[in-house]
């Protein structure tokens, strides 16, 4: 043997052999999926079997197993459903809003404006805002007594007399809703923007050569063409939308008279005002059903017009 | 909402953890010397300051080296969730908290404050008002040091009442109702009476109070079954309701707190509220109110055999029963209520000992507010000690709102709450 190969031999034991590429790939992961069972799967775990107890912070020592009696209890109870059909209104509502207004935004953005840069930027404005600061500044814009809004609209002469917004149990919701479409309309219109600006202005040239209408180009061409973006901001708005919370918390607090108490609302208030966490995470569990229930309508919906 | 109830899951198991391992460090007893260290939790809002509290301390301190005292401050609507997790989350941090008057039910029931019926001196149990023990106790055992004693009085714009031809103070709640109709009729402000109304504990304070007047407020009898949809209870939300009804209440009001009345009030926008003590430096101050000057305070009106009554909203110190340190402890909370510790500063709360309203020295920043209180002081009537209060106090919050806004009669909405009672106790 020469002693070039000789020392060839010597190398070759020293480079060990490389790791499998999957356990390279575990490794790189395995940080992470720690943190996530930590601070994800194990939380969850526990939230689940605490729901099938009776546990009051209250009452320590004191935590009989129940089964499946905190759920039942909630299905059976009306304050559950009523938040729940709260939470339902708020969401096809605001959703609705956001979505046709957003979309109108969207088309106007994707005109070929003079000033459309300032356009955009003024638009992404409010949904930059946090989300207290939002609810905070609606909270003063409906002041009964020093608002913007009983301001504006008597000095337009369509009031006569201030309006209390907030402690009037059919009006409170109509202006949380309020609120969140003002804030939430923007990230709408940007994604629906996006999407437009992805489909081909040919397209629409081509079908107005053709002899369509401005409004049937709109119908039959751009359209069918963004379906997918606007049902994926359908997904994320109503998921979102259903567990609101910050914001009606700093409006009203879920009041007057619980006319804007949402689910989450609800599971907060017998969570952590109640201390009854058993209640409480049966209430988690619930919620995140029903937003698994819109999800895989969402997506099923989402899978067809993929087909299609 | 499923990975932010795991988020809430998680912040609670991080909160139990560090408490946790805080746990110990906040009494120690380091033999040999003796020294000991107190940490104690109050209340930032209303009634004594975080320089009030400072001062108090300092001064135990100065009389007792080898005892070391730590105080943390949170705001009222924190107060409760702060002592609970501590407690019973944590295994305790707190040598002494501050305790509301509807909570040492709850708390006894959770095993979390001491009783020191037996060690309390003779002199300080007759020299406070009587009122203000009841705050503390709970089945006959005392579980609080009294500090802090207050109710709602009533407060009204002299200026108002001048222009509108009223020349006395209203002694009843009937007079209360003609006043501000007189003072509407003038066109002095569209709505002459504001109230925190809001869903909230404060809605319940002046429900309260105005019971007390109107036939009593004992809401739950000794068996446990509801009284409050009848007699004072009843009378008080039909009177409210009425003052809506009048257009003599700001409809506003139930969405207001307490610092909203005093915002209202200082405003020029209102001729009469309820409210806490402080309202009235608050109301009367030059740099916060355009009326600084012409509010005026007195005790809160009665009704009928009744001369006056108020909510009872003193809140006392407990030792907790986790304290290393129970004795030292017990000895900071009688130094902070003393009487001399009480009469540093009344501008922000009464003493509680019935001798300081008879001392010129100390009532003479205010004569009228001392004579006031102290009618007022020893007619307090109480919210509900049931263990079970939070749970009453929020499903009466709803009923009532629900009553205010004409959705159902008082007697409807109050009778909805009975029935659900037996729910509330579980």
């Amino acid at each position: 043997m020469s002693q070039a190969a000789r020392a060839g031999a010597v190398v070759d034991r020293r480079v060990r052999k490389p790791w499998p590429e999957t356990w390279v790939a575990a490794a790189f992961i395995a940080p992470a999926a720690l943190v996530i069972v930590a601070v994800v799967l194990v939380p969850l775990a526990r939230a689940a079997w605490m729901s099938l107890f009776d546990i009051s912070l209250v009452r320590p020592g004191d935590e009989p197993f129940v089964g499946l009696g905190n759920y039942i209890e909630q299905l059976t109870s009306g304050d559950f459903w009523a938040a729940t059909f709260r939470a339902l209104w708020f969401t096809v509502i605001s959703t609705a809003l956001e979505l046709i207004l957003g979309l109108g935004l969207a088309l106007l953005m994707d005109q070929p404006l003079r000033f459309r840069w300032l356009l955009r930027t003024l638009v992404i404005l409010p949904w930059a805002l946090p989300t207290i600061v939002n609810a905070l500044m609606w909270r003063w814009i409906d002041n009964a007594e020093y608002g913007a809004l009983n301001a504006l609209l008597t000095q337009l002469g369509i009031l006569h007399s201030y309006q209390v917004w907030l402690s009037n149990s059919d009006l409170a919701m109509w202006m949380v809703i309020l609120a969140d479409v003002w804030k939430m309309t923007p990230l709408v219109a940007i994604l629906l923007l996006a999407a437009l600006q992805s489909v081909s202005p040919e397209l629409v040239e081509a079908a107005k050569v053709d002899g369509a209408t401005t409004v049937q180009a709109f119908r039959h061409v751009l359209l069918p063409l963004i379906v997918p973006v606007v049902l994926i901001v359908l997904v994320l708005r109503t998921m979102e939308a259903f567990k609101v919370f910050d914001i009606v918390w700093i409006m009203t607090g879920g009041g007057p008279a619980n006319a804007t108490q949402t689910i989450a609302i609800y599971a907060y208030q017998t969570a952590y005002q109640g201390y009854d966490f058993g209640r409480g995470a049966a209430l988690g569990y619930l919620i995140a059903l029903v937003i698994m229930v819109l999800a895989a309508i969402y997506l099923r919906l989402l899978g067809r017009v993929g087909r299609d | 909402m499923r990975s932010s109830r795991g988020r809430g899951v998680l912040a609670l198991l991080a909160v139990a953890t560090l408490l946790g391992a805080c746990s110990g460090a906040g009494t120690q007893a380091s033999p040999g010397t003796g020294n000991v260290t107190l940490r104690a939790l109050f209340m930032k809002q209303a009634a004594y300051s975080e320089a009030d509290v400072k001062a108090m301390t300092d001064s135990f301190t100065a009389a007792n080296p080898n005892i070391k005292v730590t105080t943390d401050f949170v705001g009222y609507d924190a107060l409760h969730d702060k002592i609970i997790t501590d407690q019973i989350g944590g295994g305790g941090t707190y040598d002494l908290f501050l305790m509301d008057t509807p909570w040492p039910a709850e708390f006894v029931k959770a095993g979390i404050v001491t009783d020191i019926t037996d060690k309390i001196p003779a002199d300080v149990k007759s020299g406070v008002f009587d009122s203000a023990w009841t705050a503390a106790t709970y089945q006959g055992k005392i579980y609080g040091v009294p500090w802090i004693n207050d109710t709602k009085f009533f407060f009204y714009n002299k200026k108002m009442f001048a222009d509108a031809g009223i020349t006395s103070a209203p002694k009843t709640w009937d007079d209360v109702v003609a006043d501000a109709q007189a003072i509407k009729a003038k066109g002095i402000v569209q709505y002459p009476i504001v109230w925190s109304w809001k869903q909230a504990e404060a809605v319940i304070c002046d429900w309260t109070e105005l019971a007390g007047a109107m036939g009593g407020a004992n809401f739950i009898d000794a068996q446990g079954n509801a009284t409050f949809n009848t007699g004072g209870g009843l009378a008080a939300l039909e009177f409210m309701k009425k003052t809506i009804d009048l257009g003599l209440t700001n409809p506003a009001s139930l969405g207001l707190l307490e610092d909203d009345v005093n915002k209202t009030m200082s405003a020029g926008q209102a001729a009469m509220a309820l409210n806490w003590t402080y309202g009235y430096a608050v109301m009367n101050d030059p740099q916060n109110s355009t009326v600084a000057g012409q509010i005026a305070v007195t005790s809160a009106p009665g009704q009928g055999s009744t001369t006056t009554a108020g909510v009872n909203g003193g809140m006392s110190i407990a030792v907790s029963k986790t304290s290393k340190n129970p004795d030292a402890a017990l000895q900071y909370a009688l130094w902070v209520a003393s009487e001399k510790s009480q009469e540093m500063d009344t501008a922000n709360a009464f003493p509680m000992w019935k001798a300081s309203f008879d001392k010129p020295d100390v009532t003479k920043a205010n004569p009228e507010y001392f004579a006031a209180a102290k009618n007022e002081f020893e007619n307090l009537v109480a919210r509900p000690v049931v263990p079970y209060y939070t749970k009453l106090s929020n499903a009466l919050q709803v009923a009532i709102q629900t009553a205010l806004q004409g959705k159902q009669t008082p007697q409807q909405a109050l009778d909805g709450v009975a029935a659900q009672l037996p729910d509330l106790q579980k």
